[in-house]
């Protein structure tokens, strides 16, 4: 058997393009909720542009310039709306009991996600290269020493902890990102808990 | 609409949506928000605390670190793995300590890394500092740890005079021109650099010059910015912004019992948080938490118009 063919039959019929991209949701998509997943991926990719202005100009230059403490400042706070609509969207998917009708998996996918995006964030104070990267650096490695890991994952080195944050964990967060949307357009939008429409519905019994 | 969908949103009604528009104009939306506040309250960049600023504004702190560096009772010189075979940090419960099981991995001679081996590569520029280091050196270490507890006592009773630190005279050997020395060192803004020498050109890894002035110094800096642990430090920035606060439960295990007083907090709240994760990971298997958002009717207010819509008859 052909391993291309068979690649190129599996992505046709897992991720069927009118799935990718919807343009026709079901009538009870429709709450503020909703907007707060797309909202986390417009932070994301703020941070991503930002990040990307930061990396090009190095690690230093933000100190020494105004434009590059301004695309910082951008940076801080994209964070802060990213982890901000972010935990909104946990709640509401929790609230939702999203989990429901073979979607486990969705619900694993995002923790996981708020995981990578904390570590993320940590390696994002740590290459600051100022007094808080200082401070948080050796506050911190008391507890990743404590948990065995300070050796591999030495937090008070610059090169390692600046590599993974512009290089390995935003990749990680995109691939997370990437399959979290194709989890949820290919096992479609939860329905409405006790919905009037599905009369044998039930959280207990449908995970 | 593909076969799959129409399954299995059958018997719903099915109205008109632009995801790429809705990202599009979120985007636009994130973008100018995140303008605006950077624009209004810019960003916190304090600079690093320096060994040069300590040996400027408070010199007998520095020398208290390097004469505890020298007689074992500074914490990072007793730390334990990875950097030492040390007891001072080593965090267990029980039989359980991965810190101990880990290793020493970042080997770090603290003597030698931070006092002796930074004055001993300026002293060709000063033979007085060579004769005192060959003479600290030659001596026995019950020698050498009588000259370090009378130079800690005499320095006890520091004054500083005119920017000059003036240490009691003391039976304390060579240690009064090595720590002049240490002092000078650091006033010229090189000790760091010299900590950190690794023989070549290139250097990414900060980890010693960091560990230098990780006791008294920082955390005195840390104290005046209100960023201990005990001030939910975890969390916070330097000055008035929003740290990281999707580490509130983490930081609150620190301020409560058992582990803010437990002899190895870092090893208990890191066991908890990874116990809580996994909970939280589990959610959609663990009967009971499953359950809540069916209990919370906040679906209710979410959905409304749709169970409007469709009363249940």
């Amino acid at each position: 058997m052909n391993w291309t063919t068979r690649l190129r039959r599996w992505l046709v019929r897992e991720i069927p393009m009118e799935d990718l991209l919807p343009d026709r949701l079901p009538e009870y998509v429709h709450s503020y909720v909703y907007f707060f997943g797309v909202l986390t991926l417009a932070s994301f990719l703020t941070l991503v542009l930002s990040g990307i202005v930061l990396v090009i100009f190095g690690p230093t230059w933000w100190h020494i310039s105004a434009l590059g403490h301004f695309v910082n400042s951008v940076h801080f706070w994209a964070v802060q709306t990213f982890f901000f609509f972010m935990v909104l969207h946990l709640w509401a998917q929790f609230f939702m009991a999203a989990w429901r009708g073979g979607r486990a998996v969705n619900w694993v996918s995002g923790v996981v996600l708020f995981l990578v995006s904390i570590l993320t964030a940590f390696t994002g104070f740590l290459s600051q290269q100022n007094f808080d990267s200082q401070w948080v650096a050796l506050q911190g490695k008391d507890a990743f020493n404590a948990l065995g890991v300070g050796g591999f994952f030495n937090i008070l080195n610059f090169g390692q902890i600046y590599g993974l944050h512009i290089v390995l964990l935003p990749l990680l967060l995109a691939a997370l990102i990437g399959f979290h949307l194709y989890l949820v357009r290919s096992k479609g939008v939860v329905t409405p808990i006790d919905d009037p429409l599905a009369p044998n519905e039930g959280a207990h019994h449908d995970e | 609409m593909s076969e799959r969908s129409s399954r299995q949103y059958r018997g719903y009604r099915m109205v008109e949506a632009d995801l790429v528009k809705e990202l599009a104009v979120a985007f636009l939306v994130v973008l100018g928000l995140v303008l605006l506040l950077a624009l209004l309250f810019s960003s916190p960049d304090e600079p690093t605390l320096t060994a040069q600023q300590v040996a400027l504004t408070h010199p007998a702190e520095l020398e208290a670190t390097a004469i505890h560096i020298l007689d074992g009772k500074n914490a990072i010189a007793n730390y334990g793995p990875p950097y030492n075979h040390g007891t001072g940090s080593v965090q267990s419960l029980g039989p359980i300590s991965p810190q101990a099981w880990a290793g020493v991995t970042v080997p770090l001679d603290a003597k030698s890394v931070f006092v002796l081996t930074p004055l001993r590569r300026v002293s060709a520029l000063d033979p007085a500092l060579g004769q005192a280091l060959a003479a600290f050196q030659a001596a026995s270490p019950a020698q050498q740890a009588s000259w370090e507890n009378a130079y800690q006592s005499a320095l006890d009773h520091a004054r500083v005079v005119g920017g000059r630190l003036l240490v009691p005279a003391s039976a304390s050997g060579p240690l009064p021109v090595m720590m002049q020395a240490y002092l000078d060192l650091a006033r010229g803004g090189t000790l760091e650099a010299s900590i950190n020498l690794n023989g070549h050109v290139y250097q990414t890894d900060f980890t010693r010059a960091l560990l230098l002035l990780q006791g008294a110094p920082l955390t005195r800096t840390a104290a005046g910015q209100e960023l201990l642990g005990p001030e939910w430090g975890q969390m916070k920035e330097p000055g008035n912004y929003p740290g990281a606060v999707w580490l509130w439960f983490y930081t609150l295990l620190y301020q409560i019992p058992p582990f803010l007083t437990s002899p190895a907090p870092d090893l208990l709240a890191g066991a908890t948080v990874s116990v809580v994760t996994l909970i939280f990971l589990l959610i959609p298997w663990i009967p009971g938490l499953r359950d809540i958002p069916r209990k919370v009717p906040l679906y209710r207010l979410i959905w409304r118009d749709h169970y409007a819509r469709h009363k249940r008859k």
